[in-house]
């Protein structure tokens, strides 16, 4: 098992656990198996960054990466 | 330093600019697409600082929602158009600037053409589409974009250069298809519009000035519920 930091950001809040946002994961956990294990419809995570670096969804994650799902954000 | 010259108006600019910068900024030219939340604050801001020519855009008129937010709005403005408040509002506070302002809504039409003599373009909309149609005519303008965008007490800030990926890189291609952002179920707040303005100015004055740190190929994302400051290597 690895350890992530995950914020979700704006509208996906909602979908993080009530114990916050330190997670134990199994390695090997790509970002979008985890959007699909946290039941957030993947379009509506239009930017994903990891340690302060955009990545994909196919990215593996890794332990202690801060991970950052963000949503579109268009207002003026 | 322009023409009707009330002494004193940049004295605390300096030494922050210099002169010769305060100058430079007389000269410069800058268009300001959406005179909302972001707009209204952004137009303040360059012509307090000193920006010498300003062409503000907007065909909307203020209503009711706008005042939780919007700096040019006021109750007794409800049904004018916002792109008149502004002029009216640059006018009161700046008389040096010239300013141009436009009642109409921009589209792939009618978008280069209103932009095309502008150093910079200030992105203060609020549609997703029409951002992908901005990037397009300031391309062909070779002119560079501060974009902000907000959705309840969070922000966003990048700055893009001509043939940078731009706004692929924070919407995704079939993001150019899509108007709207999650703003419409947050709404916006006040001091979140304002503080993204802040940042918007801040980038276009560096570019401007060809000085400090600039947003390139990075996107500053601010959530104001905890404090958390971003800034995110988009390449």
């Amino acid at each position: 098992m690895i350890t992530i930091d995950l914020k979700l950001f704006v509208t996906l809040s909602k979908y993080l656990p009530e114990d916050g946002g330190c997670l134990e994961i199994q390695k090997g956990t790509t970002v979008e198996n985890l959007i699909l294990d946290f039941g957030i419809p993947l379009d509506l995570v239009k930017l994903i960054f990891i340690n302060g670096k955009k990545e994909d969804l196919g990215y593996q994650l890794d332990h202690n990466d801060r991970v950052g799902l963000f949503p579109p954000v268009g207002g003026g | 330093m322009g023409t009707s010259g009330i002494e004193g108006r940049y004295d605390r600019n300096f030494n922050t600019l210099s002169l010769e910068e305060q100058t430079k900024l007389s000269a410069s030219k800058v268009a300001v697409i959406g005179l909302g939340g972001l707009g209204g604050g952004v137009c303040e801001m360059l012509a307090r600082v000193g920006v010498g020519h300003l062409t503000l855009i907007d065909g909307d008129t203020f209503e009711a929602s706008n005042l939780n937010r919007q700096l040019l709005s006021q109750e007794h403005l409800i049904g004018v158009f916002k792109a008149q408040a502004a002029k009216d509002r640059i006018n009161a506070i700046n008389s040096e600037v010239i300013v141009k302002h436009l009642i109409e809504y921009l589209d792939e039409s009618n978008l280069y053409e209103r932009i095309k003599n502008a150093d910079l373009v200030m992105d203060c909309l609020d549609a997703i589409d029409t951002r992908f149609m901005l990037q397009k005519a300031a391309f062909k303008a070779s002119i560079p974009i501060v974009s902000g965008a907000i959705a309840g007490v969070t922000g966003q800030v990048t700055t893009i250069l001509p043939g940078d990926k731009g706004y692929e890189l924070i919407y995704g291609k079939k993001g150019g298809k899509q108007s709207k952002g999650v703003e419409t179920k947050t709404g916006n707040m006040a001091y979140c519009a304002l503080f993204v303005a802040a940042l918007q100015s801040s980038e276009c004055f560096k570019i401007l000035l060809d000085r400090g740190d600039i947003l390139q190929n990075k996107l500053l994302i601010a959530e104001l519920w905890t404090n958390t400051f971003d800034i995110i290597d988009l390449v």
